[in-house]
């Protein structure tokens, strides 16, 4: 069962998003996560909600995926909705009892703040299902560069990423060998309550922790072998180019921009 | 140019230098390996075979003797760098010494290192790789190769960096049957067809045996030192530090002792074959 779990949530592909230069990508789904927050209204929010749906669309991603991807929110997004119904001051009052009055404001700001989530959550899900986590590690190395002026070490960062991504399946088969190796010897990984379940991963957890320092230990000989030595004078044998796709998806997210703030500026805010 | 790529003059190498009654791991061993020659080194655990391999391209430097790579000094740091542009190391265990989640991308690792320019690491990768036969498998993941197939990868990786040399540390014995095969397929094949020189540290004898040379350790130092016929006929001494001979040489030596008439220095299975069949046409059997 262990071995089920995949790394990042990449969804192959060859759709116009996949091929889609991965900075481009990324610092767009940045700008878009700000630009959500610009929303004052429905419908500068309507129309970021558009444009997120033609996205999933044009990323041939399936409707389930997405769906399973808001998943894990979907308690936020109630405690979000019951939070803002009860406690949204003004507006007219629909429905009072003791304590509680619920106003169509509340209302309003309930809906308002769920798609909100929902479109967050669509709109960066979209970047990591479309993108290889070589790429997006390539194109986060390459948009923080600019650090480097600070002395920030960001091949440093970079280069300890790809050994995460690089180890994970290689650690998860481990665990698996030592569960089966504990278990083998009697040892009782499934009943008991919270605390005794816990105590019964340490014999899982020290045997993972030492070979996991010897690894380290033997990766770091053979990285000096070959030649390691920090960012300084490093190639890349994958060059990133930008293309004309790229920039037209620049200027789709700059009309949007365009667009949200003419209906904010046009319209009653909402919030 | 240097005639012996890697020479050892009486290095000596202690662990734990600290300690007064530390014993040496390498004691006093000279030792040359010439260029394009295929040598492997034999011994039993803890003779001492992995640190020899570790003094070959400056990881571990000898507290007596020197160690010099096409003629440098292993002691100077300033000539890591290009010590270990020279002599290549493969190590044990192939989930160790991988480090991207491509595998283009893992052979492309070391000449990145030495700031070769994009398009000449395309292409060292695409010839590395299709030299060890893992071409078809460059945009594979490496978690879903076999042990052989990922020695193979590491190999590639090396020889992708132009290495004149490749020390390899025991690189099939966590592999089955099948991927130490491979591996020493791949190896011999660099070794014949590009000229590469190669340090094979091994203890299957097999192995050994398929080498121009081979050098036998036993307690930090050098007992045997020739080639595989002439190395394999000091049973005794062999068998004196834990070592064997050939299943095939062991075979034919009981053959001989039953007055079967074969020639001596056999080593492998297939020379082995043949003998008998010559013996046996001889005696009118077949």
């Amino acid at each position: 069962m262990i071995r089920d779990i995949t790394i990042g949530q990449y969804l192959p592909g060859d759709s116009v998003l996949h091929r889609l230069d991965a900075r481009m990508k990324t610092a767009l789904t940045f700008l878009f996560v700000i630009m959500i927050f610009f929303c004052k209204n429905f419908l500068s929010l309507g129309l970021v909600a558009v444009f997120t749906l033609l996205l999933t669309v044009l990323s041939k991603v399936p409707f389930r995926m997405m769906i399973k991807s808001l998943k894990p929110i979907f308690i936020i997004l109630v405690f979000t909705a019951v939070l803002n119904i009860l406690y949204t001051g003004g507006g007219r009052e629909l429905f009072g009892f003791w304590k509680i009055s619920i106003t169509d404001k509340g209302l309003y700001t309930a809906g308002f703040m769920v798609i909100r989530i929902i479109c967050l959550i669509t709109g960066s899900s979209l970047l990591t299902y479309t993108t290889t986590p070589t790429h997006l590690t390539d194109a986060i190395e390459r948009l923080l560069s600019p650090l480097k002026l600070f002395k920030i070490q960001v091949n440093t960062l970079a280069m300890m990423m790809t050994l995460a991504l690089r180890f994970i399946p290689t650690l998860i088969e481990e665990i698996d060998r030592i569960m089966n190796a504990q278990k083998a010897r009697g040892a009782d990984l499934e009943s008991g309550g919270v605390i005794k379940r816990a105590k019964a991963l340490i014999p899982i957890l020290i045997p993972l922790f030492i070979s996991a320092f010897r690894r380290a230990y033997e990766l770091a000989f053979a990285m000096e072998c070959r030649c390691y030595h920090g960012g300084d004078g490093r190639t890349r044998m994958k060059q990133m180019k930008l293309s004309a796709r790229d920039f037209a998806a620049a200027f789709c997210v700059a009309l949007l921009f365009g667009g949200i703030i003419f209906l904010n500026y046009k319209f009653k805010a909402l919030i | 140019m240097h005639e012996n790529i890697i020479e050892i003059k009486n290095a000596a190498f202690f662990y734990d230098s600290e300690t007064a009654n530390a014993e040496a791991v390498i004691k006093n061993i000279s030792l040359s390996v010439k260029r394009g020659s295929f040598v492997a080194v034999l011994g039993h655990n803890g003779s001492g075979k992995s640190t020899l391999a570790k003094l070959c391209n400056a990881i571990l430097v000898p507290q007596e003797g020197k160690v010099f790579v096409n003629g440098m000094d292993t002691s100077d740091s300033s000539l890591t760098f290009e010590i270990r542009r020279a002599v290549g190391m493969v190590f044990q265990n192939p989930d160790n010494q991988i480090v991207a989640t491509v595998v283009e991308d893992d052979v492309a690792f070391g000449p990145e290192n030495l700031g070769v320019e994009p398009k000449e690491i395309r292409r060292r990768v695409d010839s590395a790789l299709r030299s060890v036969g893992m071409y078809d498998f460059r945009g594979f993941p490496p978690h879903n190769l076999s042990g052989g197939q990922k020695q193979r990868v590491a190999i590639a990786g090396i020889i992708a960096m132009r290495t004149e040399c490749i020390v390899l540390d025991e690189p099939t014995a966590m592999l089955d049957p099948k991927g130490r095969v491979e591996v020493m397929k791949t190896v011999k094949s660099l070794n014949r067809e590009l000229g590469i020189t190669v340090v094979f540290i091994t203890h299957f004898m097999d192995e050994a045996a398929q080498a121009d040379r081979i050098i036998v350790m036993d307690d930090g130092g050098i007992i045997l030192d020739g080639t595989p016929k002439e190395v394999f006929s000091n049973k005794d001494t062999l068998r004196e530090s834990g070592l064997d001979v050939p299943v095939a040489a062991e075979f034919a030596d009981m053959l001989i002792s039953e007055g079967i008439d074969l020639p001596k220095g056999i080593l492998t299975a297939d020379e082995c074959v043949e003998a008998v069949a010559d013996a046996a046409k001889k005696r009118g059997l077949i």
